[in-house]
């Protein structure tokens, strides 16, 4: 446990850093590593970036039939 | 009809993740906003309301799923990677000598792409088409933590996902994702 992470460990704990769930000595051993390690940095920052240009992707449209079947349905429950 | 506009797309393909058709997911998706209309005088909002009516619509559509005989494991919805590298192994130096684990060329620094690039539309084809290339449930976390911005705890209440599940697929989700982002850009520059 004493070891220092490589960058190769460092990738695969990431989702648990930015979950929030990496906590103690495996966050501080991750926070060390990163503080010193540039493609680390910059590999994080790239996640960082592929979240945010996902979160503009927009919706698919419901399309006016969808929309009908359901307005019939929820009058056929109605009517019951 | 607002919440119909938000939920019906993802409504659909979770609903289509158990059951064998399009046309049998509709119907499920359509049980379900009957049994939201029913049960909404009980929702005691110990959840949110979106996660809520998901868990109405996973349980008639994983329902529907067994009678008609469909029996899906885990790994046919979740994807058979999940042990896989975030980043290919090539990438790092390999054992032996003291540089062992790290990188052995670094990742691209993003942040000198201009944003309208970053955020152009062909950008978020590759995005979309990473994202639609990912095993269903890997696909549909990914959609609803990123895409839609859910939370953490609504994902895992609304697909009825462990913690440690969701987060995995959400890692292999995100490394895939990102590797296509970074082909994409590295293919672009000059």
């Amino acid at each position: 446990m004493g070891r220092d992470l490589t960058c190769k460990e460092l990738v695969e704990l990431i989702t648990g850093y930015l979950e929030g769930t990496l906590r103690g000595r495996r966050l501080r051993r991750f926070e060390s590593h990163l503080a010193a390690c540039d493609g680390c940095t910059r590999y994080l920052a790239q996640m960082e970036m592929t979240i945010r240009v996902t979160g503009t992707l927009t919706q698919e449209q419901v399309t006016d039939e969808q929309r009908e079947v359901l307005l019939a349905a929820f009058r056929d429950w109605k009517a019951n | 009809m607002e919440l119909v506009d938000q939920l019906q797309p993802a409504m659909l393909r979770v609903a289509r993740m158990y059951v064998s058709t399009t046309a049998v997911a509709e119907e499920v998706v359509q049980d379900a906003w009957v049994g939201v209309l029913r049960g909404l005088p009980g929702f005691e909002g110990r959840s949110s309301l979106r996660t809520w009516i998901f868990r109405i619509l996973t349980n008639i559509a994983k329902t529907r799923g067994q009678r008609e005989g469909r029996s899906l494991p885990f790994a046919s919805l979740a994807g058979d990677d999940l042990d896989a590298l975030a980043v290919e192994a090539s990438r790092f130096d390999s054992p032996g000598g003291s540089s062992r684990g790290r990188w052995s060329t670094l990742p691209d620094d993003w942040t000198g792409i201009p944003e309208d690039r970053l955020l152009g539309h062909e950008t978020l084809d590759v995005i979309g088409r990473a994202i639609a290339s990912l095993p269903p449930m890997q696909a549909e976390v990914i959609r609803l933590r990123d895409a839609l911005g859910w939370t953490s705890e609504e994902v895992r209440n609304a697909l009825d996902l462990t913690e440690t599940n969701q987060r995995v697929l959400l890692h292999r989700a995100r490394a895939k994702v990102r590797g296509a982002l970074e082909r994409y850009l590295s293919s672009e520059a000059t």
